[in-house]
């Protein structure tokens, strides 16, 4: 289980988030939703580390992320930013790779090597493996970031907005590869989504965030409500449900 | 590392063998061939020195500033240091300055410039990497402040401290103290080795921050420590021969365009050895052959000019 | 408070200090009746007085009109190879031509200066991102690059002496009558930008516009490149680089006045030469008797000043 406690965070000095208590329930998929600037993506940096806790505490399987060792997180955690910039021109191969850095620091084994390839495969990466991150297009590079992730090989995947540029096909099978992780393999992931039907459709747990506050969380049905979701985003949005799951008439 | 990167890596260390040979016996003449040789020796071990500094501190620096076109003293750095320099010649006087053993002297420069440059560029490149283009500008001002300020303290003080401000403030290859050069060689040696082991880490450090971190990489602490090494190497090449700004971009280009990696176990060494291939060779090429051996910084200095110019246009600085 | 009066008071106020000090005090008051102390007024302090104020006031200006033409805050004539530019064609003329006239080399200098000025707007206009801050350090490398260039030949030719009072940081302290005259054409330079302020203020909003409303951007762009190459010439040959008065006076002063640049430029003019004039001040008084060259001081005070630009929050959002 992550346990969020009393987080706060302010950039200068602007609030970001006010005071949040919550959870992102083990072996489920949680999915985060709300507007643009709602701070989710500050949330999920908050507990991926990259961003240092301000006010309040975090935990990740029972380990406390201000307290616990860096290198010892990530292999716990693995977290891919919404902004997936890497600084040094590397192959597709290479930036996957290092997803197995946290576990050989350097020094990568035949294990490694194939979990890479595995990865690669997974994401349908492999054919384009030797190519450069910007000589394939946008949906091949955030499939290899995802990839990254993905070989980091943790309990905990956490992903800001992954379908960002993906294909109908490839975002449903990014998902139904997360819901795979999280039925057989017993992993846990978080991720935000803006496309709400994914949330419906694959989320066990989902949680709303607006203007830097939790405004519903629970299961799927409980919070794709239509009086939540017109409240949340400020519009009227009509729910119907499809095969027992509510789907979102957001576009008419 | 591969087969490719490691013959290339063979193949610069005996270039720069040949080099060495062609520095050290080439028109020896019929004279006082001990003396010659040894004097030859000492500056050959000090172009290569310097070349290593150069070499490993402009690599290690592109890696923390994520960013191929900055060297260290575009940066300021060796602003910093000359500034160090001045401060301790004010505060100590020429005479005193002067009556200091050399190496003990050096040591102190040294730990003093690396708790300053921590000090400061930690700051900027911790806090500042949001901006990259805005952190680069002010590592350019700051230098520029470093070394008005290194002249106003010589002017106001003395004109034999403003000598002593001046002589360091002007890259000269051909000006190295000897009684520096034992401390000097050790100094790089063991800095250019703690990078080598650093390797692994700085390959995950040029990812950018928020990918390390997400590996696990102590960044802060990562950062600090690298630039803590270049500072050092920094202080030893200033204190040999002088400010040079634009040599290490073209080092680190060609190490980059040899080895086609972001292996740093492979552009470490490529950067130093292909550096002291270009400082050996071109100081034989200038001082023996065009008979203009004052003149080898200067176009050293132009054409990293060039390179950081051709650079920018292609859109390489990010 | 209005800024023209009271920036005009205190410089007016400097001018009259800097009539008084240097090795031989004057007593201002009583200097009509003694012909020695007339002589020193007016053969050393007076010219270094107005070679002061003019560099300032010219610099300044041809500040405002290269950020306009390149349109970025964060380059000056002495971040854009234009100094170097000068000092390259002063050294062409003085080798192949060693007893030319001044008026030659004037426009030597003048046209190099035009000539790597335009290299540099060539440059940035193809820079492949649209970066703000990338245009100053473009700036900055070329003149390195070109600085190198003008060394290279200097040592060669045995002028580096020359060179030195080029480029390397200004000072005031050899002006006397006779020996600054050449600044009168950098400050009317100056005043000619000012009859086409408008211009200027319509290029810094873009092509686009400029030509929306009719305005031949070339011609304007040729006659900003000529002022900024003039001055930046003159304020080189006669009393050397003065660095960072074009880059932060017109900063400061758009800040708080905006941009239109006829209502602006008598500012700028006005709190470069007060800027320059209480540098050499300080740099006559830090260590009086001797002397700090204005430009070093400057160097100091321009980059902090500089930084604090860079820095500073916007004031909105
Ligand atoms: N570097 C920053 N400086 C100032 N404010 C910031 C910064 N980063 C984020 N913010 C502000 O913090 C708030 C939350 O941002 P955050 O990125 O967490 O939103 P989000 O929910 O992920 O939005 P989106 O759906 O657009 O990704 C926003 O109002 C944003 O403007
Ligand atoms: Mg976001």
């Amino acid at each position: 289980m992550i346990r969020i406690d009393g987080v706060s965070h302010r950039i200068g000095k602007a609030p970001i988030l006010h005071d949040i208590t919550t959870h992102l329930p083990e072996g489920r998929l949680t999915a985060l939703i709300g507007p643009n600037g709602a701070g989710k993506s500050t949330l999920l940096r908050l507990i991926g580390r990259l961003e240092p806790l301000q006010q309040g505490r975090v935990s990740v399987a029972g380990r406390d992320i201000a307290a616990t060792p860096t290198e010892d997180l990530a292999r716990v955690m693995a977290i891919l930013g919404q902004q997936t910039s890497i600084a040094s021109r590397l192959r597709l191969s290479e930036l996957v790779g290092f997803g197995r850095w946290p576990h050989h620091r350097g020094r990568p084994t035949a294990h490694d090597h194939a979990r890479v390839a595995e990865a690669l495969e997974a994401f349908a990466l492999t054919p384009m493996a030797d190519r450069f991150l910007d000589e394939v297009s946008g949906g091949q590079a955030q499939r290899a970031h995802i990839a990254m992730a993905f070989a980091q090989d943790t309990d905990w995947l956490l992903l800001d907005e992954p379908l960002n540029n993906l294909d109908m096909a490839h975002a449903r099978a990014l998902m139904g590869r997360l819901r795979d992780l999280v039925d057989r393999q017993g992993r846990s992931v978080g991720l935000v989504v803006h496309e709400i039907n994914y949330a419906a459709a694959w989320a066990d747990h989902v949680i709303a965030m607006k203007d830097g506050r939790i405004v519903a969380e629970g299961s799927a049905n409980e919070v794709l409500t239509e009086d939540v979701l017109s409240d949340l985003y400020d519009a009227p949005i009509a729910v119907a449900s499809h095969q027992g799951r509510p789907l979102v008439l957001h576009h008419v | 590392m591969d087969k490719r990167g490691l013959s290339i890596l063979l193949a610069l260390a005996a270039c720069l063998l040949l080099c060495a040979g062609l520095w050290m016996f080439q028109g020896l003449g019929g004279g006082n061939r001990g003396f010659i040789l040894s004097l030859r020796a000492s500056k050959l071990a000090a172009l290569v020195v310097v070349a290593f500094a150069i070499g490993v501190s402009t690599v290690l620096f592109q890696t923390v500033a994520a960013n191929r076109v900055l060297t260290p003293s575009i940066m300021g750095f060796d602003a910093l240091y000359v500034l160090l320099q001045t401060l301790l010649v004010a505060s100590l006087g020429t005479a005193g300055f002067a009556s200091l053993p050399p190496g003990p002297k050096f040591m102190a420069e040294i730990a003093l410039m690396t708790a300053m440059a921590s000090l400061l560029f930690g700051v900027l490149l911790l806090k500042g990497s949001r901006d990259l283009p805005r952190m680069i500008l002010t590592g350019v001002i700051l230098g520029v402040l470093f070394r008005a300020l290194s002249s106003f303290v010589g002017r106001i003080l003395d004109p034999n401290a403003y000598a002593v401000v001046q002589s360091v403030s002007f890259a000269s290859f051909n000006k190295v103290q000897p009684g520096l050069l034992p401390f000097a060689a050790a100094i790089t040696a063991l800095a250019c080795l703690a990078a080598w082991r650093l390797a692994p880490r700085l390959d995950v450090l040029a990812l950018g921050r928020d990918p390390a971190v997400s590996l696990g990489l102590r960044h802060r602490g990562t950062v600090l420590q690298v630039l803590a090494l270049i500072a050092v190497l920094v202080s030893v090449s200033t204190a040999l021969v002088g400010p040079v700004s634009f040599f290490g971009l073209i080092v680190a280009g060609l190490a980059h365009g040899l080895m086609r990696s972001t292996r740093h176990a492979a552009l470490l060494p490529a950067a130093a050895l292909s550096g002291a291939i270009l400082l050996v060779g071109g100081q034989w090429l200038f001082e023996r052959v065009l008979d203009q051996g004052a003149t080898l910084s200067v176009v050293v200095e132009f054409a990293g000019g060039l390179f950081f110019l051709y650079l920018l246009l292609r859109g390489h600085i990010r | 408070m209005r800024p023209t009066p009271a920036l005009a008071v205190a410089l007016a106020a400097m001018m009259l200090v800097s009539m008084t000090i240097g090795a031989a005090s004057v007593d201002l008051v009583h200097a009509f009746g003694d012909p020695r102390t007339m002589l020193v007024l007016l053969e050393s302090r007076l010219p270094r007085t107005l070679a002061v104020a003019l560099t300032g006031a010219a610099l300044a200006v041809a500040g405002v009109l290269i950020q306009a033409l390149v349109r970025n805050r964060f380059v000056g004539p002495d971040t854009a190879g234009t100094a170097e530019g000068a000092a390259l064609g002063l050294l062409a003329i003085t080798i192949l031509w060693p007893a030319s006239p001044l008026w030659l080399r004037m426009v030597a200098a003048s046209v190099s200066a035009m000539a790597t000025t335009a290299l540099f707007i060539a440059i940035i206009r193809r820079l492949p991102v649209r970066e703000v801050m990338l245009v100053p350090i473009a700036g900055l490398v070329l003149s390195g690059v070109l600085g190198s260039v003008v060394t290279f030949i200097g040592w060669q030719t045995d002028l580096m002496q020359y060179i030195g009072t080029w480029l390397f940081s200004g000072e005031f302290s050899g002006v006397i009558s006779g020996r600054y005259e050449l600044l009168w054409i950098a400050g009317g330079a100056a005043v000619l930008a000012w009859f086409a302020a408008d211009r200027f203020a319509i290029i810094g909003l873009g092509d686009q516009v400029a030509t929306g409303l009719g305005l031949g951007t070339r011609a304007v762009l040729r006659l900003g490149l000529a002022v900024v190459a003039v001055v930046t010439a003159m304020v080189v040959t006669t009393v050397g680089m003065i660095p960072f008065v074009g880059l932060v006076v017109p900063n400061i002063v758009a800040r708080i006045m905006g941009d239109n640049l006829r209502r602006t430029l008598p500012v700028v003019a006005l709190s470069g030469a007060v800027l320059v004039m209480a540098c050499d001040l300080a740099g006559r008084l830090v260590i009086h008797p001797y002397e700090v060259p204005a430009g070093l001081i400057l160097g100091g005070v321009g980059s902090v000043l500089f930084l604090w630009l860079l820095y500073r929050r916007p004031r909105h959002g």
